[in-house]
This record gives C-alpha cells, sequence and structure tokens, in this order.
C-alpha cells in the first residue's frame, strides 16, 4: 500500500475511532459527574431559554468589552469562519464528504477558498504572534495551546501546498495532507479543541445557572 | 518558579502598585505535602458537573484580563482571572480529570508544590473579590468566580488563608461574629439606638412573620441600619424580631473558604427562623450575604427554606410597588446607584433599589457601567480585610472614584455595608469628597406617615421579583 492509500484508508479509520471514542469519554467523564440539586427558590424557572440564549449571545461580546477584544475576536472570528469555508465549500472535500455519508452540496469556485485559505492561515499565525507577545497570553499558554496551534493550521497548509502542487509529487503531498488531518481529529478530543464541544456546554451551564437567578450573563 | 521569587512570580512589576509585603501566612502545623493534599482533596471533593465544565472549557485566550479591575489597573498578568486558579486547574487535571491517568501515567502534569500554592495565595485572596465581572467576558462562559470560590475551599482546608481573613471567620464561628457583635454586644447597641433614635427595635420576639438579620459591619459601624430597618418595618406594620440567635449574615465562612463555617454560620439563621416560623428572612445591605442565603440557603440546609429569603432592597422595591410602603420625595437632587455585584450581577437584584430611588425623588445618573457590567469597589469576597491588599485595593477603587465623578451626581448611594466600608476606607485613603449612603436609610429617613390617598398602587411598575435581567 502506497502511502496515500494507507493514509486515506486504515489511518483515517483509526484517527476516527480515536476521535469519537476520546470525544465521548471526555464528555461523559464532565457530564457523569454528579449534579447536586438545587433547593433555592428560583427567580426564574427558563433555565433552558437561559442556557440557549447564552450558547448564541456569547459569540459577540458584550459592548463594554467590545474595544478590548476587537483584535482577538477578529482573529478568532477570521480564522475559525475561514476553516468552516474551506473545509465545507471546497469542491474535492465535499466529494470527500459526500465519499462517506452520502451527503453533498454545491461548493465554492476553487479561487475562493485558496484566498479563504491564505487568510486562514494569515490568522492562524496572527493568533500565534499575539500567544507569544501579549504577556497575559503568554503567562496562560502551555503546550497544548502551541501544539493545538500546530495541529490546525497543518491541514491548511498542506492543503494550500497540495492545492498548489509544490513541495512534491502530488500524492505524497496529499498523502501528508490527510495524515496532517488525521492528526487533527485524533487529537481534538484530548486538548483544548475540544472547546469545539465544550463551548456549549459551559455557555449553556452558566446561561442557565444564571437565568435561574435572574442574574445577567 | 520556587520559593524565593514568591513576591513577583512572573517577572512583572505591578504598574503603581507597591508589592504586598513578603508575607504568606499559614494556619494550624504540618508537613508541606500534607498541605498540599488536603488542598487539593477538598478542591478536587466537591467538584460537580459544573466545574468540571469550568475546568475543561478554557482556551487560553486571555480576554478574562480585560475585565477584572486588578488585572486592568495593574497591568500585572499574573491577575488574569482564570491565571489565579492555576495550580487547581492543573491538579484537576492530573488527580480528577476525564484522563487523569494518563497525564499521571506520562507526567504531563507536574505535582502543585506547597510553594505555588503559598504563592497563589495572594492571588486566590488579596486580589479577587469575586464579583464575577470576568464570568461576563469570556467567550466560553466558564464562571472563574464561582471556581475561586472553590480553590478556596482547599485553601482552607490547607490553612493558607490570609491571617485577617482567617481570623475573622474563626472569631465568627466561634463568637457569631467576625467583628465582635456578639449576641451580648447585639443587645446594648440595639438598647441604646432604639433609645438614640427613638424606635422600637423588637429582639427575640418568639413569633414574627419576618426575621430580620444584620451584618456585623451594620452592628458595629453603622447602627443606623438597625434603626432605619425598624422604622421601615414598623412603617409597614409587620410583625417582626431580631434574634440573638441568628442575626450575624455576613458569612465570613463563604468568604474565607471554609465550608463547615458557613454551614453553621447560615443554619443558625435556618434555625431562627424556623423557630419563630417567619415567613421571610429579610437580608441586611451585605451582599455576600445574600449569595451565602438566598443562592445557597436552601443547599446548606439540604431542602427548600420554609420562608422566603430576600435583600433589603428587593424587600423595599417589592412594598413601593405594592403602594405599602410610602415614601416622601425628600432626596430631591441627582444620585448615582453603586450595585453590590452580590446583589446585581450574580444575585440578580438590579431594577429594585432603581424603584427605590424614583419613589424618594431622586433623579439617578448612572454610572457609565452600571448593574451587571459595574465595577466592583475592591473591597468584596473579605479583600478589605486583608492588610496586604490594600494597595491593590485602592489602585482598583480608582476605576470606581472616576467612574462615580464622571456621573457628575451629586450623591452616592450602594445597598451593601461592605461597599460602605470600602468606600469609607478608600474615601479616607484619597481624601475623597463623596461618602456611600445607604439606601435603607434614605428609605428610612423620607418614610411617609399621613394617611394613604385613594389610589395608591403606581401601575407602571413591574414586579421586582420578576424583572427580565438587564439587558
Ligand atoms: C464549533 C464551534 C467553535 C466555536 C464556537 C469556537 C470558538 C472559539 C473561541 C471563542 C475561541 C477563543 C477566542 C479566540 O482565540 O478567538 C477559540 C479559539 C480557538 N479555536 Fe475555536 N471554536 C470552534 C471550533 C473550532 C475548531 C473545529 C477548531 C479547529 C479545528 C478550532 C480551533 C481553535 C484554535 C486553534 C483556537 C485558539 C487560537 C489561539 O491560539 O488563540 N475551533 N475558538
Ligand atoms: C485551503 C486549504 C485546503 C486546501 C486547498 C485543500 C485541498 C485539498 C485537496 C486538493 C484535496 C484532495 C482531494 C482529492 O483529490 O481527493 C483535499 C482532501 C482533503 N482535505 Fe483538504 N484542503 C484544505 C484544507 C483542509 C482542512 C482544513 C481540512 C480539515 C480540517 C481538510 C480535510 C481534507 C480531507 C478530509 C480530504 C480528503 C482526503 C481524501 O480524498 O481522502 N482540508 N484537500
Ligand atoms: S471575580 Fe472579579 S476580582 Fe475575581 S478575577 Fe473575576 S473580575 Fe477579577
Ligand atoms: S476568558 Fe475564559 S476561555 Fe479565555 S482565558 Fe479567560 S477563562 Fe479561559
Amino acid at each position: 500500500m502506497d502511502l496515500l492509500t494507507l493514509a486515506r484508508g486504515p489511518i483515517l479509520q483509526w484517527a476516527l475511532v480515536i476521535f469519537v471514542v476520546g470525544t465521548v469519554w471526555r464528555l461523559a467523564g464532565i457530564l457523569l459527574l454528579r449534579r447536586k440539586p438545587d433547593y433555592t427558590e428560583p427567580r426564574s424557572t427558563h433555565t433552558w431559554r437561559g442556557a440557549a440564549n447564552l450558547i448564541v449571545k456569547r459569540t459577540v461580546p458584550k459592548r463594554e468589552f467590545a474595544a478590548q477584544t476587537a483584535f482577538g475576536n477578529t482573529i478568532g472570528y477570521v480564522f475559525h469562519i475561514g476553516l468552516a469555508v474551506v473545509v465545507f465549500g471546497f469542491v474535492p472535500h465535499i466529494l470527500f464528504i459526500k465519499s462517506l455519508t452520502g451527503l453533498s452540496w454545491p461548493g465554492l469556485p476553487s479561487g475562493i477558498v485558496y484566498v479563504v485559505g491564505a487568510l486562514t492561515v494569515a490568522a492562524l499565525v496572527a493568533a500565534l504572534v499575539r500567544r507569544i507577545s501579549n504577556p497575559v497570553m503568554r503567562l496562560i499558554s502551555n503546550a497544548d495551546d502551541y501544539f493545538s496551534w500546530a495541529v490546525t493550521i497543518a491541514p491548511v497548509i498542506t492543503g494550500l501546498m497540495a492545492a498548489a502542487h509544490w513541495g512534491g509529487p502530488y500524492p505524497t503531498i496529499l498523502a501528508i495532507h490527510v495524515l496532517s488531518v488525521c492528526l487533527l481529529l485524533a487529537w481534538l478530543p484530548f486538548g483544548k479543541l475540544m472547546h469545539a464541544f465544550l463551548v456549549f456546554i459551559a455557555r449553556g451551564t452558566t446561561g442557565a445557572l444564571f437565568a435561574r437567578k435572574g442574574a445577567s450573563t | 518558579m520556587s520559593a524565593t521569587v514568591v513576591n513577583d512570580p512572573v517577572g512583572g512589576v505591578a504598574r503603581g502598585v507597591p508589592r504586598p509585603d513578603l508575607r504568606q501566612d499559614m494556619q494550624g502545623e504540618m508537613p508541606a505535602q500534607e498541605r498540599v493534599d488536603i488542598a487539593m482533596r477538598h478542591f478536587v471533593r466537591d467538584f460537580g458537573a459544573v466545574a468540571a465544565t469550568y475546568m475543561e472549557s478554557c482556551v487560553h485566550c486571555g480576554m478574562c484580563a480585560e475585565a477584572c479591575h486588578f488585572y486592568v489597573q495593574t497591568g500585572d498578568p499574573k491577575y488574569t482571572p482564570i491565571w489565579k486558579i492555576e495550580p487547581f486547574k492543573q491538579a484537576y487535571k492530573r488527580e480528577a480529570g476525564p484522563f487523569a491517568l494518563f497525564m499521571r501515567a506520562l507526567g504531563l502534569k507536574r505535582k502543585v508544590t506547597i510553594e505555588e500554592l503559598q504563592e497563589w495565595q495572594e492571588l486566590i485572596y488579596d486580589s479577587c473579590t469575586m464579583c464575577g465581572r470576568c464570568t461576563l467576558i469570556c467567550p466560553m462562559g466558564i464562571d472563574i468566580a464561582a471556581l475561586v470560590s472553590l480553590a478556596r475551599h482547599g485553601m482552607h482546608k490547607a490553612g493558607l488563608v490570609p491571617h485577617e481573613l482567617w481570623a475573622a471567620a474563626e472569631r465568627g464561628e466561634r463568637e457569631g461574629s467576625p467583628l465582635g457583635a456578639t449576641p451580648k454586644v447585639l443587645k446594648e447597641r440595639i438598647e441604646w439606638i432604639a433609645d438614640e433614635d427613638d424606635v422600637d427595635i423588637h429582639l427575640d420576639k418568639e413569633h414574627a412573620d419576618v426575621l430580620v438579620t444584620m451584618s456585623s459591619i451594620e452592628i458595629q459601624k453603622y447602627p443606623q441600619a438597625m434603626a432605619a430597618v425598624a422604622k421601615v418595618l414598623n412603617h409597614l406594620g409587620m410583625s417582626w424580631t431580631i434574634r440573638s440567635d441568628g442575626y450575624e449574615a455576613t458569612n465570613f465562612g463563604l468568604l474565607s473558604g471554609n465550608a463547615d463555617w458557613q454551614r453553621d454560620m447560615s443554619m443558625k439563621m435556618i434555625k431562627a427562623a424556623i423557630a419563630c416560623k417567619a415567613k421571610l428572612l429579610l437580608l441586611p445591605e451585605c451582599g455576600h450575604a445574600y449569595t451565602a442565603m438566598r443562592w445557597q440557603g436552601a443547599n446548606v440546609y439540604g431542602q427548600p427554606l420554609p420562608f422566603k429569603v430576600r435583600h433589603i432592597s428587593e424587600f423595599l422595591g417589592e412594598h413601593i410597588t405594592d403602594g405599602s410602603l410610602r415614601l416622601k420625595k425628600g432626596l430631591n437632587k441627582t444620585v448615582t446607584f453603586h450595585d453590590p455585584c452580590q446583589v446585581a450581577r450574580r444575585g440578580g437584584v438590579f431594577e429594585a433599589p432603581r424603584v427605590v430611588l424614583a419613589a424618594l425623588g431622586a433623579e439617578v445618573h448612572e454610572m457609565k457601567d452600571n448593574r451587571s457590567m459595574n465595577w466592583c469597589c475592591g473591597g468584596g469576597g473579605g479583600v478589605i480585610s486583608i492588610h496586604r491588599a490594600d494597595a491593590i485595593r485602592y489602585k482598583a477603587f480608582e476605576i470606581k472614584m472616576r467612574q462615580v465623578e464622571d456621573t457628575g451626581a451629586e450623591m452616592l448611594v450602594t445597598s451593601c455595608s461592605n461597599c460602605r466600608l470600602s468606600f469609607d476606607d478608600s474615601q479616607a485613603h484619597f481624601h475623597w469628597d463623596k461618602t456611600a449612603h445607604s439606601l435603607l436609610e434614605a428609605v428610612a429617613d423620607n418614610l411617609d406617615d399621613t394617611p394613604p390617598a385613594r389610589s395608591v398602587a403606581p401601575a407602571a411598575i413591574v414586579n421586582p421579583y420578576r424583572e427580565a435581567p438587564a439587558p
């Protein structure tokens, strides 16, 4: 088996297994913990609404915090949306998803995907520079932050390389691209990238608890 | 990071803030390792799904720093809210998280050392008022203030609490008041102020509909509050009492992190309320008292409380709204209101004090950041009791001072005696000309004793218990 077949076949399969098992394990490890009953008299019983509310609302920072967080938020928005556009808008990706799930949708022109991919790389690089240069972020960062960054940017860079037919024979670069995706999938449940799931749980938890108190979120 | 650099762990020199004295407090005798183990065990012990969710979700984006008065005023990264619980986060991942086994086996997370815990004493106590402002900025929605509260449980068990705070809590547990307002002192103070103000204050009635509780700060420093609450309740014609077996509402067990003491302190009031068959336990102008009893009291008790719990400002707002409390518009000046963090942002009471101020005829000039976005006075969460924290507390207060000044209001009002204490202390420090006045006392000074006109109920005001969260 050549590298590409290996990457697309068993390695990708294993990566998916690790991704699913890891995600379930981590979520279960958190969600199955004890939840103490709350006997206090609620101010509001609309806790589900509070949860949904905060999940949506915290996507945009509060007006009072907009200025201080503008730079970091802009970077974050660019690379998150960029990732989504590239993963779900690029025609070869859609074909791949179709081969797995049968689902498909119209893709974007490749030119647009390349521009978005380049912007995503730029934003991720800016995020890294900020992490290293901002004293607060440098202090609170750990290995997970840097590794997760690398694992996130890798498929974007290798994807662009493959598309540009740059850096080596196409099948090899494509194989590396697929391997970088496998690494991302396999790492996601174990480090901070899990925030893709946890963000809903954490915001929902606070939204519900605060709604119960009538406190503001 | 070793013990020799405890004073300046990240090499950042806070702008304009003198370093705290090199001083770390310890209670009790035990080997260093045992302290660490106990701290972590008790920290992890009350870990439920909520705390675990928060511990797992941080993306290290650093935004929370921008919400915290201690960071904003110093620029020192160690005051980043989530950093304040870093050793506990490490310990959680190593000892309790879903991958704890791997973390330990692969040595991915080091064991926390006693030096680190000692170093973090300043971060967990001196520079966090548990005001919860950071909770509102976190893109993940992590309630960092709740985690600091949990970290304090571990620190207390390990005997690593700033000494003044520990001593106040211990005294509260032993004598019934952190400030020496023992039942005997309470009686003397009540007799004196009742005489001074010529008001009936009911003490130790066997049965009453309302159990009135106090803050020791009021008993000792603002005794006028006792007369004020008496005047209001007498004006309303209510059956009420203060009871010497359950009057102290400031919960230093909660502030210092001792869950057992917190329970003892809350249970005294709960038992007193049950004993006198109260329908309402009225909390004083005190923020953390509200958190402790309104939002944790029933859970300490282990079942729903057989009475309601209200903060005095809610109570006043409610009775103005239903027309039973009639006030003279005696406060006809411009007023700005300082929202106590625990009552407003974390407690859900936003509009009631504004209803009260409007009824008093005041023209409210809101601060730029008000209601849920208010800035803390800097002295909550027990910080005001820690001498070592004075410098940073004053620094944090500068934000508040600026915001109050910017309103141009003639008068400053709040509904927390601990905030008032903090304002008084900072006012003296800065030779400032503004004093924080009590909402309750303003009401008591303006009771309308003329017989009610026919239509009293103002129709347009919403029920402050059911109000929507502030925008
Ligand atoms: C499902 C929805 C997701 C949401 C709501 C979300 C939200 C966030 C937020 C709020 C931040 C922190 C703020 C910032 O630094 O911009 C963040 C950081 C980050 N996210 Fe996501 N995220 C999601 C999915 C993902 C996925 C799928 C990936 C990667 C494959 C990812 C990669 C990252 C990275 C690498 C960072 C850290 C950037 C840095 O180093 O500063 N996110 N995310
Ligand atoms: C601008 C960025 C990217 C470009 C230009 C790009 C380009 C490509 C190309 C040309 C293929 C080959 C399709 C084929 O011949 O079968 C491919 C496959 C793939 N890419 Fe990307 N990619 C990019 C980013 C990403 C990212 C960020 C992810 C996931 C996080 C990703 C996931 C995949 C997957 C799963 C495949 C399927 C491999 C297969 O065919 O078995 N790509 N990509
Ligand atoms: S709770 Fe308040 S004082 Fe504590 S870290 Fe958050 S913003 Fe700062
Ligand atoms: S704002 Fe929230 S996610 Fe960001 S560093 Fe602070 S606690 Fe972590």
